[in-house]
């Protein structure tokens, strides 16, 4: 049954992928993007990884989304052609996927008990957290008390892109953030007075 | 979108019960999935639905921007409070077990304080970027 529902989910998430990279029409391809992210997030509890599926489903389902949404109203939403054949960068493409499907076959098998990932502290945290720590959730103790510098290096992460954000969007509008938009009326208001002129004046030569 | 009243009044409903969700899974982050990162990405998706369905100045007057572009550094500043007091309680940087008397109690404390510092963090990144976005006109 698990094996059925895997298939089926990579099955949509190769059609899903397809679709992304066939598609002309941006605002289809984010909404294709977000449909990726809930499959993506299914797998992840398929594999028992809630944490991480709850992450992928309000992140890159959610906010990402929104996010491609917003930036899609400040710019076209259809794709333009490229101006040169892409076969270089499709060269690159391949030989990096033969790369790394060749690297995948010296990968321990999916799931195995030996495999040096789970050999090395996991085995340690799964013994003691529960007298060390107190906390019922393995994930959130292993998170949070063993690895409290990696999240802290995370939050830092996060925290340094919102500052990036912050800063690239922030500086243009500063100073004259009113003129674009004055311009722009301006423009439009002579362009009106204009038309108003021109068709004043047809109807003069008509009459 | 004044006139969709079905999205304004099922988004007035859904809001409360979202921020109820997201707070469950900050402080249910012990028990079950979830902590203070999915919180606070939950607790942006109510503020970025709010400003898409009332508008982007309906919800600034809510959250206002200040406060959310103070809650970026905020959290992470909680985050290596706690480990600057471990310090000066004579322990290593983010050492819990000095927090409490007993080792499994101190333990908790540390973790909910590290996840409200990511829950800060987290949240003011997530609805600051989409008010940089929002805010911004063709």
């Amino acid at each position: 049954m698990e094996a059925l529902i895997n298939m089926v989910l990579l099955t949509l998430l190769a059609i899903v992928t397809i679709g992304v990279i066939r598609m002309k029409n941006l605002f289809a391809v984010v909404i294709l993007s977000g449909i990726y992210s809930f499959l993506m997030a299914s797998v992840f509890i398929v594999l028992d990884a809630v944490d991480v599926a709850m992450t992928e489903a309000s992140v890159g389902a959610g906010i990402s989304t929104v996010l491609l949404l917003g930036t899609l109203y400040l710019t076209k939403s259809e794709e333009t052609e490229p101006l040169h054949k892409p076969y270089v960068a499709l060269f690159l493409a391949a030989v990096t996927a033969g790369a790394l499907i060749y690297g995948t076959l010296g990968l321990p098998p999916f799931g195995a008990p030996d495999a040096p990932i789970h050999l090395h502290v996991a085995n340690r945290y799964i013994e003691n957290w529960k007298e060390e720590t107190g906390v019922p959730n393995v994930v959130t103790s292993v998170l949070a008390s063993y690895r409290g510098f990696d999240t802290l290096g995370e939050t830092a992460v996060i925290f340094t892109a919102g500052i990036g954000v912050l800063l690239l969007l922030k500086g243009r509008k500063s100073p004259g953030a009113e003129t674009p938009d004055m311009q722009a009326e301006a423009v439009a208001a002579r362009a009106a007075a204009r038309e108003a002129e021109a068709e004043a004046d047809a109807e003069d030569n008509l009459s | 979108m004044k006139m969709d009243l079905i999205l304004r009044i099922t988004t007035k409903l859904l809001i409360p019960f979202m921020l109820l969700f997201a707070l469950y899974v900050q402080f249910h982050g012990d028990y079950g999935p979830g902590g203070g990162f999915q919180a606070g990405v939950i607790t942006a998706a109510m503020v970025i639905l709010y400003a898409l369905i009332f508008g982007l100045k309906a919800a600034q007057r809510v959250v206002p921007v200040s406060v959310v572009q103070f809650m970026v550094p905020l959290g992470v500043l909680v985050y290596t409070g706690v480990g600057v007091y471990t310090m000066f309680k004579g322990g290593e940087f983010l050492n819990y077990n000095l927090l409490g008397h007993d080792r499994v109690h101190a333990q908790e404390w540390g973790i909910l304080l590290v996840e409200i510092g990511v829950y800060i963090t987290v949240s003011g990144t997530m609805t600051a970027i989409f008010y940089m976005f929002a805010g911004r006109g063709r």
